[in-house]
């Protein structure tokens, strides 16, 4: 519950802060964030990895202080796009950052066009979306990246046969056809495409489809939270007896839900650019702080994006010394290289998109909890989607 | 009809003296609060849309839970017509209209008979299918994703929609107020009345001549028409459209704005629209996460309490004269 | 293809048992109560909790979730929904809406907005094929005990109906209010009784389908479509009717997903509007019944 009081507490002052006159030399950054709705767990990691990162590196930056303005938007396009309008023209941001959903996204990408004011995309997972405006700059990763990845190491370990089982959105579709095409290429067989409607997901006939095709696997990606029905379902199912693995993109094993999905996830192997036990010691550092100030709530692949969206927008403010606007800004953040608890990553200064190492891990149970655990590095993925 | 039945009519359709006050007060908001541009816009798109759901609910008694069917069907027409035909935003709209006349006439042949709950559900359905085939048909509709790219041309080739969104404040008001007028014009007329005949007793409306299907019919027409105008305004202001103006929250939510601003009266759209969207943002400023809850609590009080008597501050206290 | 039926029919008579409360009150207070998702929330919610917090076993856990359900059913009937019943169907359904607005943002604060999972118990985890090839028929321990408990529930609630005093009664009561009141029938008493068992029921329905439906705040709207549709296919004047409802609901979502998934959707909504076109009453009508 003090969590709650805190995040309210922490939003009645953003918003009583941005009642003052906007006049002043602050440097403003504009969060948009679903905190409500299906996807308020995204919000919520994103926010709190922001927060953290403030704290551990002071509210001033090149001279200003930095105001950081939380607003929620339910997942709902139109509304995104309204406030990050009014962002703009009333509270006069520096910076547009969040964006926990392709469609959002997408809908906000012409005011950033329009107003030449950065957007940073701290979650949304579509290839396309750097596309949509020369402003937009993405510190998550991208479901191409994953899914390509993952059709490498299948074809590498056994896996020729393999159906693939995905959410019918965007994420979703880019996730379907790049392991399609990339296993393809690599001479394997994609028997069947099966996508799961988003509003009333059950697994259980689709799984019975992919029992009945009897492939070497499944590739999975279901959007983060419904990761554990599809586990289960799939041991319900007997897939597991009947010798189908389950592979798929670290959405399927999101460490915000890991450790609640029990015995079952055990030995499942997926592709993602993040995960809590990365073994590096800036990780060590930032899972420890996270989850002290967040009561035990363990960083996921969206905090890490929240995260790191942070560091690109200080730096860029520090890099251009607060002046020059938003190209000054954008120009800044094109190319930036670093260490992010993920491990070692840059901002491509081409598509300006994220270049990170991508990880392939299997779950397994340390000291009683779950985790993925990293046991291969492809290094250096660009996204696969526009990297021609 | 006898004279005095005629000047009962009358009587109702005269414009009171506070009317024009309100017209003004609203063309007068955009100039008055430009930071609120945008709210402005929102707030008389939902109002036109709450005015369509009156229509149907308040004036002839259909419980529709889903509306959102036409007002999706007309932001989605509206932005495919800007895309692929002709970003000219006043074709467009008029091309969203059309479309959901069409729309409009072969869902009316669903609503005509059964109960309240076969009506309720039946309009449900419909919205929900038209919702599974935008997500499905997404080489056409952009899916999931929304539909992109969609930039209007100047309004009346003179306007720009710029980034203030004081065009779209404008374009919408006046939308809107060409509308309600038509509409003012057609429920306080002899067609209205028997609109409000058919809600209050249909079988005594059946036995006196009154054609209940054909007018259940052409109110459902006419109603999901203003209805499109409405998405469609939406489509055009904002630049997209996506699945979401299909969604069930947005059939309760403008079911709520009606029943707030109170039905069987046009301006219970556009009262219900304003307090609406003021207690949202008020109440999201305060907890982001559980509006819901207050609006539940709001919804449940009043109902219990007797809606009529919201929008009238003198029988708030004293006994119910239900 | 067995499978798929098995399936279905096991999701079938999930959703009886869920929406079979509702349809009994939608027939006997004519009160169209969208608010019915809400108590099969509660009891969800409150095995999720006994399981996870209090380590109760999963079985104790089922009438827990009905009388949990039930007595918060008869509570809010006597206080809450009794001044509704005279009301128009628009403020009954404003009113169950904001119910349920307000059961979701409670729930969501509360317990968190995140799927909740419960762990079953080993013996009902199993798996068991008999047959082979395309007729295989693959039976899910979990999904055989559903059957069973809502065969058993159904047979119940038939027998009540038909050979008890109280069902008559019941039945009197949903078939002439009035005259029912006049013959001494202490109408309010069977309303309050017959509120709190469907609530009780859609308890149960939720506790057992936690594992199979899955569990978060939106539970009650993700659902309602799915309740209603059984209750407006089915009608309101007896218990098979529902049950025949639900049976083909489920079986048409589940064969529909598996055999065109591009369509599934689509099938069961669209075949809903077509029976409910056609025959606005529902499909299984008693003759001279209100």
């Amino acid at each position: 519950m003090q969590k709650r009081t805190l995040i309210t507490a922490l939003t009645v002052a953003a918003l009583c802060s941005h009642a003052v006159f906007a006049q002043d030399n602050k440097f403003k950054i504009g969060l948009i964030l679903p905190m409500t709705g299906p996807f308020a767990s995204t919000g919520k990691q994103i926010e709190a990895a922001a927060r953290l990162y403030m704290a551990q590196n002071g509210d001033k930056v090149a001279g200003r202080t930095v105001e950081l303005i939380v607003k929620d938007d339910a997942g709902t396009p139109d509304t995104t796009k309204r406030i990050a309008q009014e962002m703009v023209v009333n509270d006069k941001v520096q910076v547009l950052a969040g964006f926990g959903l392709t469609p959002l996204a997408l809908a906000t990408a012409p005011i950033a066009t329009q107003s030449k004011t950065p957007l940073v995309v701290m979650a949304a997972a579509t290839s396309s979306i750097t596309e949509a405006s020369p402003y937009i700059i993405r510190t998550s990763f991208t479901l191409p990246q994953a899914a390509v990845s993952m059709a490498d190491w299948a074809s590498k370990n056994g896996i020729k046969k393999a159906v693939t089982l995905v959410s019918d959105y965007g994420p979703g579709m880019d996730a379907e056809k790049y392991f399609k095409d990339r296993l393809l290429l690599n001479g394997g067989q994609v028997p069947d495409t099966l996508r799961v409607p988003m509003r009333n997901p059950d697994f259980a006939p689709f799984l019975q489809k992919v029992r009945d095709i009897k492939p070497d696997a499944v590739f999975a990606f279901v959007p983060s939270g419904a990761g554990a029905a599809l586990m289960k379902q799939f041991a319900e199912r007997g897939l597991d007896k009947a010798g189908i693995r389950l592979i798929g993109t670290g959405d399927v094993t999101d460490d915000d839900i890991l450790n609640g999905m029990g015995d079952v996830a055990v030995g499942v192997v997926t592709t993602h650019h993040y995960s809590t036990a990365h073994p590096s010691a800036l990780n060590k550092k930032f899972v420890e702080a996270f989850t002290k100030a967040n009561a035990g709530l363990r960083p996921n692949f969206m905090a890490v994006g929240g995260y790191d969206g942070m560091r690109v927008i200080y730096e860029a403010a520090k890099a251009s010394k607060g002046v020059g606007g938003g190209d000054a800004l954008l120009a800044a953040m094109k190319g930036q290289i670093f260490e992010s608890p993920r491990g070692p990553m840059f901002i491509d200064a081409q598509t300006r998109d994220v270049v990170h190492n991508m990880y392939i891990r299997k779950v397994e149970k340390q000291n009683g909890q779950l985790y993925n655990i990293e046991f291969d590095t492809i290094q250096d993925v660009k996204d696969p989607g526009k990297a021609k | 009809m006898s004279g005095r039945a005629l000047d009962a009519l009358r009587g109702l359709s005269r414009i009171r003296p506070w009317e024009p006050v309100l017209w003004l007060l609203a063309f007068a908001a955009p100039a008055a609060l430009p930071s609120h541009a945008l709210m402005i816009n929102e707030i008389a798109v939902f109002a036109l849309f709450a005015i369509s759901l009156d229509l149907i609910l308040g004036f002839t008694g259909i419980v529709s839970l889903g509306h959102a069917a036409f007002f999706g069907m007309g932001a989605y027409a509206a932005a495919l017509f800007a895309k692929w035909v002709l970003p000219d935003p006043l074709s467009g709209l008029l091309f969203a209209m059309a479309v959901c006349s069409v729309l409009g006439a072969v869902c009316s042949l669903s609503i005509l008979r059964g109960t309240d709950l076969t009506r309720l559900m039946v309009t449900l359905g419909v919205a929900l299918i038209l919702l599974e085939l935008a997500n499905q048909m997404s080489w056409l509709t952009g899916g999931a994703d929304g539909l992109q790219g969609v930039v209007m041309a100047p309004l009346l080739g003179r306007f720009e929609f710029g980034l203030s969104g004081m065009t779209a404040a404008y374009y919408s008001l006046c939308v809107t107020f060409t509308l309600f007028i038509v509409l003012r014009r057609l429920v306080y007329s002899p067609f209205g009345a028997t609109l409000m005949a058919v809600r209050d007793n249909r079988l005594r409306a059946m036995a006196i001549g009154i054609p209940v299907s054909a007018r259940l019919a052409s109110v459902y027409i006419i109603a999901a028409v203003i209805a499109g105008a409405a998405g469609a305004l939406l489509a055009q202001t904002t630049g997209f459209a996506s699945l979401d103006v299909f969604d069930f929250h947005r059939s309760a939510d403008v079911m709520l704005l009606l029943v707030i601003g109170g039905t069987g009266w046009l301006y219970g759209g556009i009262v219900g629209a304003v307090v609406f969207k003021i207690m949202h943002a008020l109440l999201s400023a305060v907890t982001p996460q559980y509006w819901t809850f207050w609006i539940g609590l709001f919804l449940v009080v009043l109902v219990m309490t007797g809606r009529e008597r919201l929008i009238r501050p003198w029988t708030w206290w004293g006994r119910s004269r239900l | 293809m067995l499978t798929i039926l098995f399936d279905g029919v096991a999701y079938g008579m999930l959703l009886f048992v869920l929406a079979v409360g509702l349809a009994v009150t939608m027939g006997l207070m004519n009160f169209i109560n969208l608010a019915h998702g809400a108590f099969a929330m509660a009891g969800g919610y409150l095995t999720v909790v006994l399981m996870q917090r209090l380590d109760v076993a999963f079985l104790w856990c089922l009438p827990l979730a009905f009388l949990f359900s039930a007595s918060l059913g008869a509570l809010l009937e006597r206080t809450l929904y009794r001044p509704m019943y005279a009301k128009p169907h628009l403020d009954q359904v404003l009113f169950s809406i904001g119910l349920t607005f307000m059961a979701v943002a409670g729930t969501d604060y509360f317990l968190g907005s995140t799927q909740q999972i419960i762990q079953l118990p080993d013996w009902l985890r199993g798996r068991t094929e008999i047959g082979s090839g395309d007729w295989i028929l693959g039976m899910g321990h979990y999904r055989l005990f559903i059957i069973g408990v809502c065969a058993a529930l159904t047979v119940a609630l038939q027998y009540a109906l038909a050979k008890t005093r109280f069902g008559s009664r019941l039945r009197a009561s949903v078939d002439d209010q009035r005259v029912a009141a006049g013959l001494g029938i202490h109408v309010n008493r069977v309303f309050l009784t017959t509120f709190a068992v469907g609530s009780g029921l859609a308890g149960l329905g939720g506790a057992l389908g936690a594992e199979v439906l899955g569990l978060d705040p939106s539970f009650p709207l993700k659902f309602m479509i799915y309740f209603l549709i059984v209750v407006a296919v089915g009608g309101t004047s007896s218990i098979t009717g529902p049950l025949l409802a639900a049976l083909l609901l489920g079986i048409a979502d589940v064969a529909g997903k598996y055999y065109i998934p591009k369509l599934g959707a689509f099938i069961v909504y669209s075949l809903m509007i077509l029976i409910l076109v056609w025959r606005p009453q529902g499909l299984f009508v008693r003759v001279g019944a209100k």
